[in-house]
């Protein structure tokens, strides 16, 4: 039998780890260039890795999902910030959701 | 303006971003925690776990194990491979900080990285300043563990309309950092399209569809950027921006 304490703990460890190594570790500028420019991208790339197909599968039409993504995107294009756009994507959703489902 | 006020202006612009991240947070906090009664956890456990690890995705793969009475190496290699994408977000970090920055201020800015957080901290201009960080971290972390713990209470209260429309925001949230860029930049909209379509060419392949999507993550952003890096290196002052 497990004991769940021991569960959150090894989860809380393990995350802790995961995060704090690199960031107290790496004091200098990495110099090198192709390190440089794969750091550069990581962020773009991991996070529209996890928006598509993850948002079309997120919700209970996936059409209303692709249609969040589309308005997303044109929202976030003509200038919408963080709230703006992701209040325009769940309200995509909810409305669509009424005639679809 | 005294260093103090204007710590305060950017913690209060931080707050201000971190509001929207949290409100997101609570919806998702509160479809985990229901994951979270199947692993047996309270209320008052939900809360710890959630804002000790603050992962999505990490926390739902580690409820499941838990549920499904895995071993502590087997959680331990979950957590690893659910949240290895942190690290490759904390060396990005690690870049961006003023040269002598406190260690305090790293290990701070480092516990709270997620996938929300990472993305509003990365997106400002400059040497990437904590207290912006904080202000996030202050109004968004607290309420994922409060929606953990609500959503392990409560269960299913909400009606699945309103579940369905909520779990699109944060997905909201990435294309409001990930849009901006690739209007201005040809090479960033190409390398968005390319992720799209082959995160989800991984997702319909058969022999490729047992990945879970934190692994699936890992490896295509590994190659992706790799990819990207080798054939647009980047110029010395994109770098730093």
């Amino acid at each position: 039998m497990h004991n769940t304490y021991i569960y959150i703990l090894i989860m809380a460890a393990v995350t802790l780890l995961i995060r704090e190594l690199p960031i107290t570790l790496i004091q200098k500028q990495i110099e090198n260039r192709f390190i440089r420019s794969f750091l550069y991208y990581v962020p773009y790339v991991t996070l529209s890795v996890m928006t598509f197909p993850a948002i079309i599968e997120a919700t209970q039409s996936p059409l209303a999902g692709a249609a969040a993504l589309l308005i997303g995107i044109l929202a976030a294009w003509f200038g919408g910030n963080l709230f703006q756009v992701a209040v325009a994507c769940c309200v995509t959703v909810f409305v669509l959701e009424i005639f679809i489902i | 303006m005294s260093e103090k006020e204007r710590r305060t202006e950017i913690f209060v612009k931080g707050l201000k971003d971190g509001l929207p991240i949290g409100l997101g947070y609570f919806s998702v906090a509160f479809s985990l925690g229901i994951v979270a009664i199947d692993a047996g956890l309270d209320a008052v456990q939900g809360f710890f776990a959630s804002i000790t690890v603050i992962a999505s995705a990490g926390e739902y793969a580690g409820f499941l194990s838990i549920a499904a009475s895995a071993s502590y190496i087997e959680l331990a290699l979950i957590m690893f491979v659910t949240n290895a994408r942190y690290m490759l977000m904390a060396c990005a970090m690690s870049q961006r900080f003023e040269p002598g920055l406190k260690m305090h201020h790293r290990f701070l800015m480092g516990f709270t990285i997620t996938d929300e957080i990472f993305a509003v901290t990365i997106a400002q201009p400059g040497y990437l300043n904590p207290w912006y960080t904080y202000g996030v971290s202050v109004a968004s972390v607290p309420l994922w563990a409060i929606g953990t713990s609500i959503g392990i209470i409560m269960g299913d209260i909400l009606p699945v309309s309103v579940v369905s429309a909520l779990s699109v925001a944060l997905y909201g949230m990435f294309i409001a950092v990930i849009v901006p860029p690739s209007r201005k930049s040809r090479i960033i909209a190409g390398i968005v399209i390319i992720c799209f379509i082959s995160s989800y060419v991984f997702s319909v392949i058969p022999s490729l569809e047992g990945i879970t999507a934190g692994t699936r993550t890992i490896i295509l952003t590994v190659l992706i950027s790799a990819l990207a890096a080798v054939l647009f290196p980047v110029k010395e002052e994109s770098a730093d921006a």
